[in-house]
């Protein structure tokens, strides 16, 4: 009697239900294939880009490519001043752009009250992250090199990097707001009710946490900044400089400024030269990517 | 001892001044009251339970206590709530050194992500704490009877401490501040039985020395642990909001065995809630 009846239940059920497994496991096959095929077509395109820029690249790259200054001549032509030039601006940019990033990050997540002139200047931010980086460079000419031409020094190291520090700005500032929000209200909660003032429950509590976080934006920005060409063109930095900048109001050039100079040239070459100057400018950029990693995991060590 | 409580003037009989006293406030989030009309007097060194349905208004009143609805940007309090005589809610009292005084413990325990020794010190040091850290530190630990569990790793992680042992903590870290009244806001619902046990007993300690406000949805709790109980219920508003409000207010005693009135009576005889 009790049999039948189970029997009439899982009767029932199948009536009911169509489980179709094997339907719902296929459809999991082809998305496995299809997320696998696309993670395959980037690894493929970057390792072809690299191995083709290595290929050209590796035979030309000696310690007399690194310390020489450009020249007409192929075999003696060298990126030292690009070179020097690139850690110049990444310093000053970081410099510029780390402090305002983060402040103007804080001050927008923590401080800043709902009102309709602070959503306006969050819109602006987000808006001003997909501005095309030329325009940055058009800002930056009429303002750092020719209105500012006393102190910027014009078409300098200065001029540049204020550019640059401008169009990575957004990115940082957005990031130091996504780390700042991750980080749960209930410790701000348990701050107040000890009679903490924000401040002290930002910097004790809130930002040792969310440094982690604010690094990895700062330098993923950074290493978009060390890429740029357009604006750093559009506000004049030289292609073709045979010195070392001395202060932040040098002429300067840097690596894809350089990079790019050698491969608009006609001569073979100079094209086997470009290829060198990418593998240095990847080495620079993993080097960042190295510290920025080094120094997360130092503050994430603190609990 | 005590009469009974709903009417503004009902004075308790205690002789001694109320250490902190509600006169008719409603609590507003926007344009939507929230709880209408609470008053009720908190005497010195007493456990004060909050009981009461969902969204009456219990947890709401607690945070009017030390101000930590200032932080809802669209909270408003009205009314008057007085703090050994003196109104918390007037413009020239700062919340921060108010909070210093009535400190608060959350349902879920958060202690700050840094050491045990960090966790108590951190309140100390903001409130400008002279004396001797590390007595201050074992002092509330043992307060706390937290102090034979961590006394040979206040070096380590908070966090790595089990969930009553952090509530605990949490409790130090409140007690380090030296405040007189302490909120407890459902302390132990995120708890087990044997930690809510320790927690418990803890307060029986603790009321010797401060005056405990705890909300707690468990009715046993509050018939354990406390020497009054306010009992609220929350009532529908025609477009489906709910405002709640203080229905009886008395010693626990009289709440559990014979409350004044009927919902009382109901909810603490599990009949509703």
């Amino acid at each position: 009697m009790i049999e039948k009846t189970a029997q009439n239940s899982n009767h029932d059920r199948s009536n009911l239900y169509d489980t179709a497994l094997k339907k719902r496991y296929g459809i999991d096959n082809i998305f496995a294939v299809a997320t696998w095929s696309a993670i395959s077509i980037s690894v493929i395109v970057l390792a072809v880009l690299l191995i083709d820029v290595c290929i050209d690249g590796i035979p030309k790259l000696n310690w007399n490519f690194l310390t020489s200054f450009p020249s007409r001549n192929p075999e003696e032509a060298g990126l030292l001043s690009a070179l020097v030039g690139t850690i110049w601006m990444m310093i000053t940019v970081a410099a510029v752009s780390f402090p305002l990033g983060v402040g103007a990050g804080i001050y927008l997540e923590e401080f800043a009250s709902d009102n309709w002139f602070n959503r306006l200047v969050e819109i602006n931010i987000n808006n001003l992250a997909g501005v095309p980086s030329i325009i940055y460079g058009l800002l930056g000419l009429q303002v750092f090199v020719r209105l500012f031409e006393p102190m910027t020094g014009g078409r300098s190291i200065l001029s540049g990097s204020l550019t640059i520090a401008l169009l990575i700005l957004p990115v940082i500032i957005v990031s130091t707001r996504e780390a700042l929000r991750s980080i749960p209200d209930s410790l701000r909660l348990a701050g107040y009710a000890l009679g903490a003032t924000k401040w002290q429950i930002i910097w004790e509590h809130i930002f040792p946490l969310a440094i982690p976080g604010i690094l990895t934006g700062t330098i993923l920005a950074l290493s978009r900044g060390i890429g740029e060409t357009a604006p750093l063109i559009t506000i004049g930095a030289l292609t073709f400089i045979s010195f070392l900048p001395e202060n932040l109001q040098s002429a300067f050039t840097v690596l894809p400024i350089q990079i790019f100079n050698w491969v608009s040239r006609p001569q073979p070459e100079f094209h086997d030269l470009a290829a060198a100057g990418i593998i240095v400018l990847m080495v620079v950029l993993m080097v960042m990517n190295a510290g920025a990693i080094i120094l997360r995991n130092k503050f994430q060590k603190k609990f | 001892m005590v009469t009974h409580k709903t009417t503004e003037q009902a004075s308790l009989t205690d002789t001694e001044k109320p250490v902190l006293r509600a006169k008719r406030v409603d609590v507003y989030y926007g344009n939507n009251l929230a709880v209408r009309e609470v008053s009720l007097d908190i005497f010195q060194h007493k456990v004060i339970a909050f009981i009461g349905p969902s969204g009456c208004g219990k947890s709401t009143i607690l945070r009017c206590f030390n101000r930590m609805n200032d932080l809802v940007p669209s909270a408003k309090v009205k009314g008057e709530i007085t703090f050994k005589g003196k109104d918390i809610y007037a413009p020239k009292v700062d919340p921060v050194e108010l909070r210093s005084q009535i400190g608060m413990v959350f349902q879920k325990p958060n202690p700050f992500p840094k050491s045990i020794y960090e966790n108590i010190a951190f309140g100390a040091r903001i409130n400008g704490y002279k004396g001797d850290m590390d007595q201050l530190i074992e002092e509330s630990l043992k307060k706390a009877a937290l102090w034979d569990e961590v006394k040979d790793k206040l070096k380590q992680s908070g966090l790595a401490l089990s969930g009553g042992q952090q509530q605990r903590l949490c409790i130090a870290r409140a007690i380090a501040v030296a405040p007189e009244v302490i909120l407890m806001d459902e302390p132990c619902s995120a708890l087990d039985p044997i930690s809510t046990l320790k927690i418990e007993e803890l307060i029986q300690e603790l009321k010797l020395q401060y005056t405990i406000i705890i909300v707690t949805h468990n009715m046993q709790q509050a018939s354990r642990v406390s020497d009054y109980t306010a009992f609220y219920n929350a009532e529908a508003t025609d477009d489906g909001d709910k405002i709640g409000y203080l229905v009886e207010y008395d010693d626990t005693e009289t709440i559990f065995q014979s409350p004044q009135q009927q919902a009382t009576q109901e909810y603490v005889s599990g009949r509703f809630g």
